[in-house]
């Protein structure tokens, strides 16, 4: 679980400056403000862009361009749902489902107590044990229903 | 003394309950007075019998697995720590036959030694190739690698040793080494598997292609969703600086050379090797055109080596062991061994390094077990998502480059996924043209554009909407994207969706004739 900070100026430019002399510095930047804030602002694209010397749609067509950088900040808790080949081919589709349908939301939705957020996932490199999913960043193996139910009761405590 | 038990720590067994499993462990030793001391290796690769606790005993480890909360007070009423009886008591582990059957030149150690320990990594043949390569110098290392046949194993199949010497060739400033840990095919986990369970010989063998080339400097690119690699790898980074395994003066030589790790963010596309120097340059992951290679203009502009994990993680052992030992494993021209990865639907799920020639029936029916809901197997998935699906008539096909490229198909990076017949193929083939919509970088329109399309033609086949013409459109669109796409994304998608179609033509309503009729 995740207690992001709102989003500050100052604290933003710090995490700027910690990374600004690696070389592609642009992604530690955005990983380490979603950390933070739980999403990349409209306000942080500005500073990294001036402090990168980057222009504004640089650095926002890079926030765009991968799944990771959200928009908004997610909900207390993020479930990750493999939805890849693996996990179809061993019941997956029915246990995203079940999930889906026990948490009342939709994949890349948040309950509306904002407990939950549920994404879809692209192979979470377990699937010698699919179905698989991740709460945060512990991960989960050999879902059944029963196993499905215990990890969206978690989710949601 | 105390008795040694190692329980994994490899992100398959955690997600299986390893980590419950090794607190209670340790405190009902407590409790007990017993004097033990748990070690947290990688995994064997056994995932079916994860968590595995083995106890440390003359004769060996002994395996107990899987074993689950409610086995613990049993396993020690069973003195389990001196080998004892019980119902999950497996023996030796490394007698378990699909551990004993394989080749494990690569994954020598995963599973085996402590991780974190640079200790263990030393006192396991650890830096023997580095040190071996300090000797021989660039060009030497080169020629070894080129001569133990060694093609990458990302999924192109390019052999290292010519990528390696064109940029030992290039002269600049600065070059780079990148290791593509992006792992993103649906039924692989062998780059996070070894990064996890050695991550000190993926750094070695960073070191010794920095060396060859005259690289000072690289990255590793892992995805975003393998927290633990990522950890395992900046651990060991961190070690090896102390060590002076990584920083100037190597090892007391005239080479230098340091690394970072760097995380991805969720975009399939960058691990394309272009698309990831992009990513790792701070832009979008798109693909850029080739020429130039990578070799000769690659990060921020500067020749740079980019290798898979599997690739660069056979060079120590090629080193300390010779080009010659490696290239006698295998056939044809697909040389060495290959860790395959065993998944979806498959009741043996794991790693198994083995030379390349084993079949794809010996995989799936045999080391595999055929299928964990004990249905027939009907299809599988060899190579990703940009991979052929293959029916049991195609099993006696060899693991091999060129032998799956025969068959109109491609192993990529080694995982094999199983489906029994309860699979719909008309939907796998609508997920692959999904799949593509969703992950293309958005450079070409065969790609961008052609897989929304494809989506809509499945839709419509399915429906039974115009079918006949339907899927003559299907197959057109497949070979515009196939010729007209700039990177293999667009390019291989067709490769699922026409397999499916040729193979299991049933599924799209369509006469099984029909293929045979247009031929
Ligand atoms: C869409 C796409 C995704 C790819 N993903 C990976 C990947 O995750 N890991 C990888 O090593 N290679 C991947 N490749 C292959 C790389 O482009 C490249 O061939 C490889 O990194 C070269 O290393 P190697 O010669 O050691 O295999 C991908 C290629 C494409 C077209
Ligand atoms: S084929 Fe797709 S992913 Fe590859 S360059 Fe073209 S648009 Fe990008
Ligand atoms: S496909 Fe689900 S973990 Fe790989």
């Amino acid at each position: 679980m995740h207690n992001y900070e709102p989003f500050e100026a100052d604290r933003a430019a710090e995490i700027i400056a910690k990374h600004q002399a690696r070389e592609g510095a642009t992604l530690p930047i955005l990983h380490d403000m979603q950390e933070t804030f739980g999403h990349i602002p409209d306000a942080a694209v500005v500073m990294i862009a001036e402090a990168l010397n980057l222009s504004r749609a640089e650095v926002h067509g890079t926030v765009t361009f991968y799944h990771d950088f959200r928009k908004e900040v997610p909900g207390r808790r993020v479930l990750k749902i493999c939805r890849a080949e693996s996990c179809q081919a061993a019941g997956g589709d029915a246990i995203a489902d079940r999930m889906e349908k026990r948490l009342g939301v939709e994949l890349g939705g948040t309950t509306t107590d904002r407990r939950v957020t549920v994404e879809a996932v692209y192979c979470l490199g377990l699937c010698h044990s699919s179905p698989t999913a991740m709460l945060d960043e512990k991960v989960y193996a050999l879902l059944d229903e029963e196993k499905a139910d215990a990890l969206c009761a978690e989710a949601e405590r | 003394m105390s008795t040694r038990i190692f329980i994994s720590r490899d992100a398959g067994a955690l997600a299986l309950g390893a980590e419950d499993i090794a607190r209670k462990i340790a405190d009902t030793a407590e409790e007990k007075g017993l004097d033990i001391e748990i070690v947290r290796p990688g995994s064997r690769g056994m995932f079916w019998l994860e968590p595995l606790v083995e106890v440390e005993r003359p004769e060996g480890r002994i395996g107990y697995g899987p074993v689950q909360l409610d086995d613990v007070d049993g396993l020690f009423d069973a003195n389990f720590l001196e080998g004892g009886d019980h119902k999950l008591n497996l023996g030796l582990t490394e007698e378990i036959p699909f551990f004993k059957n394989q080749t494990r030149l690569t994954f020598a150690r995963v599973g085996i030694v402590d991780p974190r320990s640079i200790e263990d990594y030393k006192a396991t043949r650890g830096y023997e190739g580095l040190r071996k390569a300090i000797d021989m110098g660039p060009e030497e290392i080169v020629e070894a690698v080129t001569k133990s046949g060694l093609r990458g194993r990302g999924g192109a199949g390019f052999p290292t040793g010519i990528k390696w010497r064109t940029v030992n060739q290039a002269s600049a400033p600065q070059k780079y080494i990148v290791c593509n840990a992006d792992e993103g095919d649906s039924g692989t986990f062998a780059d996070r598997m070894l990064m996890e369970g050695d991550p000190f010989m993926l750094i070695e063998g960073m070191t010794i292609a920095g060396i060859a080339v005259g690289a000072t400097k690289g990255y590793i690119y892992i995805r975003s969703e393998y927290p633990h690699a990522i950890e395992a790898m900046n651990a060991a980074i961190l070690k090896a600086r102390e060590e002076g395994t990584l920083g100037d003066n190597i090892l007391g030589s005239p080479y230098s050379y340091d690394m970072e790790v760097r995380v991805g963010a969720g975009a399939y596309v960058c691990g394309e090797e272009t698309s990831l120097l992009d990513s790792l340059e701070g832009k979008r992951g798109e693909v850029r055109a080739k020429p130039p290679l990578p070799a000769h203009i690659g990060l921020f502009g500067k020749p740079t080596v980019i290798n898979n994990v599997l690739s660069l993680g056979a060079v120590p052992h090629i080193l300390a062991d010779g080009a010659e030992y490696y290239q006698e494993f295998g056939e044809g021209k697909s040389r060495g061994t290959l860790p395959i990865q065993l998944a979806g639907n498959v009741k043996f799920g794991g790693v198994y390094e083995t030379a390349f020639g084993v079949t794809l029936g010996e995989l799936v029916n045999e080391i595999g077990g055929g299928t964990r809901s004990g249905r027939p197997v009907r299809a599988v998935q060899v190579g990703g998502p940009l991979g052929a699906y293959f029916p049991p008539t195609l099993f006696d096909t060899p693991f091999g480059y060129e032998d799956f490229a025969a068959k109109d198909g491609l192993i990529g990076h080694g995982g094999v996924v199983v489906f029994d017949d309860t699979v719909d193929m008309a939907k796998m083939a609508r997920f692959a043209m999904e799949f593509c919509a969703v992950e293309s970088c958005g450079k070409c329109t065969p790609c961008r554009i052609g897989s929304s399309r494809g989506m809509e033609l499945m839709d419509k086949i399915v429906a039974n909407e115009d079918r006949a013409a339907n899927l003559i459109v299907l197959e057109d669109l497949c070979n515009t994207m196939k010729f007209g796409s700039l990177c293999a994304l667009g390019g291989f998608t067709p490769y699922p969706v026409m397999s499916a179609l040729t193979h299991f033509p049933e599924d799209f309503g369509a006469d099984p004739s029909r293929l045979e009729a247009a031929e």
